[in-house]
């Protein structure tokens, strides 16, 4: 069997960015179940030393294309370097990150190799398959599990004949886990002879990249709101809640889509993952598509008018009542007996 | 020759609205009771071409839908707001497409409609937030692709400057032409219908909407003959049918399952003071806050 493969961004540090350390980390496992090896691409400029970031995390071999006009990332260069590779490496197993590099990079690569491509994967297993209609008996395929459309259902998505079988992860869904910090791979230069004028058909004109303001990633505390919030004017009783607590205002889709908030908060299967201490779900029913952003934080608390709310089933604490109730009696008295 | 733009625009169930009654007592959702739309960003993509269209000399707007019979109203829609001709890609050998074999029945007919100079389409349908037809499409046309275009700065005959939204910024990029762009929500909403287009298209039809109508529309049709929206189907683009439908998607399901939930032994309160209090009580002993 051949080798899995994870593109690897960079950010603007010339780091690896974490979305792709993260899918390191489940790539070497993988690699792991399958006896196969891991590999990394790395694309960029001024990559000199970059081995020593991905190494640790399991890599036994990097390729590395470093030329100034590969930074920052535009598609077609990538693109033709990496179809490049992957016609002469043929993987079992391609990763991405579903940042907006991977999915605007991932897709192309599906196409051109008339492969499957499973955006948003919120896990990713080995198993087989049996084809009923063909009696054909597949070991060892990349399941790629996400949330369907259509309440609570949670798909098993598989490519049975095509390789490399594609996924990309969000980042946050997968844990960065260094493997071996004295763990050394082999380096190979990828030949940029492949590159012709017309792969730099797109021209950077001009960038403004930021840090992100929002990081709810990391928060011990999250007061997340649903649509149950009802307005943007309730949502300041979250923010009031937060700052007490010190702790981050996250959402649900159906409040960012409602205009209650920043796209940044969203939490769940196209949002963040979050994994905190505790997590104060306001008006939200709990989709799957929801949950798979929270169901790892250590105590969930619930606070929603309908008791067969879906999220309560996996709440630690339900309480039964309208967040304009209950949200001021919290801050009350955690202001009357915190020190 | 006059500047052409393609718009690729999908119906899609209103996900956002997935209310009560929209849920089957398995847990399932009743796809029949939501209302079907226009993809919210594909009407930024519709309003990206129609701006250029509002600055340009000769411009015409296409816009290409692919689904079933009803999704003519998508087509509908767009003349209403402006679009000049719409086609329906539409068969039963279409069922079951993944994002791939979609991809490669628009890129058919986006061949049937060279030369063109743009292909707009949204950045990603909210059934599945996939965001991979855009760029697969453009892949398949062997174009270059601009992704989450935010405003288009500057277009000429063979060359387009735009303005991307990415997590961390913006970035401006220009491209030679043709070129596929794919519009990010932040782009400016789509305007909204025209009462004159409305009156001149109110009773535009396809072929299959036709043989359902109880009106006969023959000499109507005779005399605005703009008002028959063309559907094409797999043989109008002279598709390889191993490429499309299930036999031409590569991701299959193997599994669908209702999840079922670890129920914790979760405790009910009430919101009374004294059930938040003691509730509050407990996160400060447990140093969970605080
Ligand atoms: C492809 C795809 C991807 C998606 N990705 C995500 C994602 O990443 N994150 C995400 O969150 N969703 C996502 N969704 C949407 C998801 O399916 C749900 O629609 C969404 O999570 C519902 O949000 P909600 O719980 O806030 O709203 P609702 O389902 O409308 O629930 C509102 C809740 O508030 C309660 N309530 C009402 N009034 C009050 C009050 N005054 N006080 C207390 N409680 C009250 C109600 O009882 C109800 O339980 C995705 C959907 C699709 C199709
Ligand atoms: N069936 C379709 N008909 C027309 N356009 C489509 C279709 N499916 C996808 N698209 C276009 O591709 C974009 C991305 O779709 P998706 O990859 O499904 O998220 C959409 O916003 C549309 O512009």
């Amino acid at each position: 069997m051949n080798n899995i493969f994870v593109y690897c961004e960079l950010t603007e540090e010339k780091l690896i960015a974490d979305v792709s350390l993260e899918l390191l980390s489940k790539g070497r496992k993988l690699a792991n179940e399958l006896k196969v090896k891991l590999e990394a691409i790395v694309i960029g400029s001024d990559l000199k030393g970059i081995e020593t970031q991905v190494f640790p995390y399991g890599v036994d071999k990097i390729h590395v294309a470093d030329n100034e006009r590969l930074f920052p990332y535009t598609t077609l260069p990538h693109a033709a370097l990496i179809l490049e590779l992957f016609k002469n490496e043929n993987p079992e197993i391609a990763l991405f990150g579903a940042t907006s590099i991977g999915r605007d990079l991932a897709p192309r690569i599906a196409s051109a190799m008339r492969c499957g491509l499973t955006a948003d994967c919120t896990s990713l297993e080995i198993g087989d398959h049996y084809e009923n209609k063909t009696q054909t008996e597949y070991k060892n395929l990349l399941y790629q599990i996400r949330p369907a459309f259509g309440g609570n259902i949670i798909a098993t998505i598989i490519n049975p004949d095509t390789r490399p079988q594609m996924a990309t992860v969000r980042e946050g869904v997968m844990k960065k886990e260094v493997y071996d910090p004295g763990y050394v791979g082999i380096i190979q230069d990828i030949d940029l002879n492949v590159l012709t004028n017309a792969d730099f058909a797109v021209e950077i004109i001009e960038r403004h990249m930021e840090a992100s303001k929002i990081n709810i990633k990391n928060s011990q505390v999250i007061v997340a709101g649903g649509y149950g919030v009802g307005s943007k004017e309730n949502f300041k009783l979250l923010y009031d809640l937060a700052e007490v607590l010190g702790a981050q205002v996250g959402a649900s889709r159906a409040a960012v889509d409602a205009g209650y908030v920043e796209h940044e908060r969203q939490i769940g299967q196209t949002g963040v993952t979050v994994r905190p201490k505790l997590y104060i779900a306001c008006g939200i029913s709990g989709a799957v598509q929801h949950r798979a952003g929270m169901d790892q934080s250590a105590q969930i608390i619930s606070i929603n008018t309908d008791i067969n709310a879906p999220i309560n089933n996996i709440a630690d604490y339900t309480i039964i009542g309208n967040i304009t109730d209950v949200i001021p009696k919290m801050i009350k008295y955690y202001k009357a007996n915190s020190k | 020759m006059s500047f052409r733009i393609i718009v690729l625009a999908k119906q899609v169930p209103d996900t956002r609205n997935v209310g009560k009654d929209a849920m089957k007592a398995d847990g399932t959702v009743n796809r029949a009771a939501l209302p079907a739309i226009f993809n919210p960003e594909d009407l930024n993509a519709l309003e990206l071409a129609l701006r250029i269209k509002d600055q340009m000399e000769d411009c015409e707007v296409i816009v290409l839908t692919m689904g079933p019979f009803r999704a003519a109203e998508i087509i509908r829609e767009s003349l209403y707001r402006g679009a000049d001709k719409g086609y329906l890609i539409t068969d039963r050998k279409f069922a079951g497409s993944d994002t791939l074999a979609t991809s490669y029945a628009l890129s058919l007919a986006v061949k049937k409609l060279q030369p063109f100079n743009l292909l707009i389409s949204g950045r990603q349908a909210i059934d599945g937030d996939t965001a991979q037809v855009g760029p697969q499409a453009a892949e398949k046309l062997h174009i270059p692709q601009i992704t989450y275009a935010e405003e288009v700065l500057a277009v000429t005959n063979d060359s387009i400057t735009v303005k991307r939204r990415l997590e961390r910024g913006v970035e401006v990029v220009k491209s030679s032409l043709p070129c596929a762009i794919t519009a990010h929500s932040s782009a400016p909403a789509c305007r909204y219908r025209l009462a004159k287009n409305i009156m001149k298209y109110k009773h535009a039809r396809t072929v299959t909407e036709l043989q359902n109508e109880t009106k006969d529309y023959t000499e109507l049709y005779n005399l605005r003959p703009y008002l028959q929206l063309d559907e094409w189907t797999a043989d109008d683009l002279l598709a390889d049918v191993s490429w499309l439908g299930l036999s031409g998607s590569p991701t299959k399901v193997k599994k669908i399952e209702n999840v079922v939930f670890q129920a914790k032994d979760s405790k009910v309160l009430s919101s009374s003071d004294e059930d938040i209090d003691n509730l509050m009580k407990e996160l400060l002993n447990s140093h969970v806050i605080g």
